[in-house]
């Protein structure tokens, strides 16, 4: 088995977590998004 | 138990760490591209008022379903992978992703991309989605692919699909248009992957994949070339009768059919698949002798394209 490059390894790493967290942020806006859109105006006029 | 093996001995022997463009490469970026265009013309073809940001969540579930469904087939077939030489550099069998990790990216991806069709948009079109990943990933890649010469025949209806899906998910219903355009797709399949798998037949034999050509001969899969050929650019007129598609598409549908059918039939009068073991220099050079064969596989990519980009011009556009 060979030894990775550590530096090549905490590159990689940190590439991946930023893909992942990009991903994620990018789903969590989507949700909101679409959220809002699918409730249209009805939210102003919901009975208190 | 003989694929984990393979998958965690090629991995150990990797070097590289991964990076995020290999988990990308594991979505198979080019088949998702063109998901993503056939998909859209079935929305667009809807002639449905649509919410733009909608109709983007839309596509953006497609794709990252058909790249769920790449990656569940990246991660079963790594054993097949590895013997091919169009495959052996995908991340699993050279080493840099293990097998585990591609299994649950598939799964995961699948769940996002299909609970949120079915939140944005409606639930047919996310059960439709549903129900292509599953055919993909289970029915053609688990069992049609190492079991039965009619593999992408059965299993083109997985790359069929997207079309109805995109209609599906602007209207919430799957009329016998989008059908139409599910159906061209699906007999587009056979002609274009048996002529590429005329001239890699060797590798398909090597890895033990059922391929036509391997297991009914170079003759045979000529001759059904031909034949789905025919039975293909006939049912690009459909559109036409149904008044889907317009002058533009009618236009294009009739001069690339007429192209389609000259090289099917040099197809199946030439020699292809059967050409001496002469030496090939690279992954896409051809043997002399499957010339034919490779004119027609590439052109089939360029006549399912320009069909699909009439129809969306069309009705995009608002043209006749």
């Amino acid at each position: 088995m060979s030894n990775p490059d550590p530096d090549a390894e905490r590159k990689a790493r940190n590439g991946r977590s930023i893909a992942i967290a990009l991903g994620l942020a990018a789903f969590v806006i989507i949700v909101f998004v679409v959220t809002i859109i699918r409730l249209g105006g009805n939210v102003a006029s919901r009975p208190f | 138990m003989a694929r984990e093996q393979m998958t965690d001995a090629t991995f150990n022997a990797a070097a590289a760490p991964a990076r995020w463009q290999d988990y990308l490469q594991l979505m198979k970026p080019r088949v998702m591209s063109l998901v993503v265009f056939t998909a859209l013309t079935g929305l667009v073809c809807a002639d449905r008022a649509m919410n733009p940001i909608l109709a983007a969540v839309a596509i953006l579930c497609i794709a990252v379903g058909a790249g769920a469904s790449g990656a569940l087939n990246m991660w079963y077939d790594a054993d097949i992978d590895a013997k091919m030489r169009r495959t052996r550099a995908r991340p699993v069998p050279a080493g840099k992703v293990k097998g585990a990790e591609a299994a649950t990216l598939g799964v995961t991806l699948s769940l996002f991309s299909v609970m949120l069709m079915g939140m944005a948009l409606n639930w047919l079109a996310a059960g439709l989605l549903a129900f292509t990943i599953v055919f993909y990933a289970v029915v053609y890649t688990m069992w049609l692919k190492r079991w039965t010469a009619q593999n992408i025949v059965i299993g083109g209806l997985a790359g069929a699909l997207p079309p109805v899906i995109g209609w599906a998910a602007a209207t919430g219903t799957a009329p016998l248009d989008a059908w139409l355009l599910c159906a061209i797709i699906f007999l587009w399949t056979p002609p274009h992957f048996w002529a590429l798998s005329l001239y890699t037949s060797e590798d398909y034999a090597k890895a033990g994949v059922p391929m036509m050509p391997v297991v009914a001969g170079a003759a045979s899969t000529r001759k059904q070339i031909l034949a789905y050929s025919a039975v293909f650019v006939a049912s690009c007129f459909a559109p036409v009768v149904t008044g889907l598609g317009g002058l533009a598409y009618t236009a294009v549908t009739a001069l690339g059919g007429l192209v389609f059918m000259i090289l099917a039939w040099r197809v199946f009068r030439s020699r292809a698949g059967e050409a001496p073991k002469d030496r090939v220099e690279g992954l896409y050079d051809v043997k002399a002798g499957s010339k034919d064969a490779r004119n027609l596989f590439a052109f089939s990519i360029l006549y399912l394209a320009a069909l699909f980009a009439a129809l969306l011009a069309q009705h995009a556009l608002g043209l006749p």
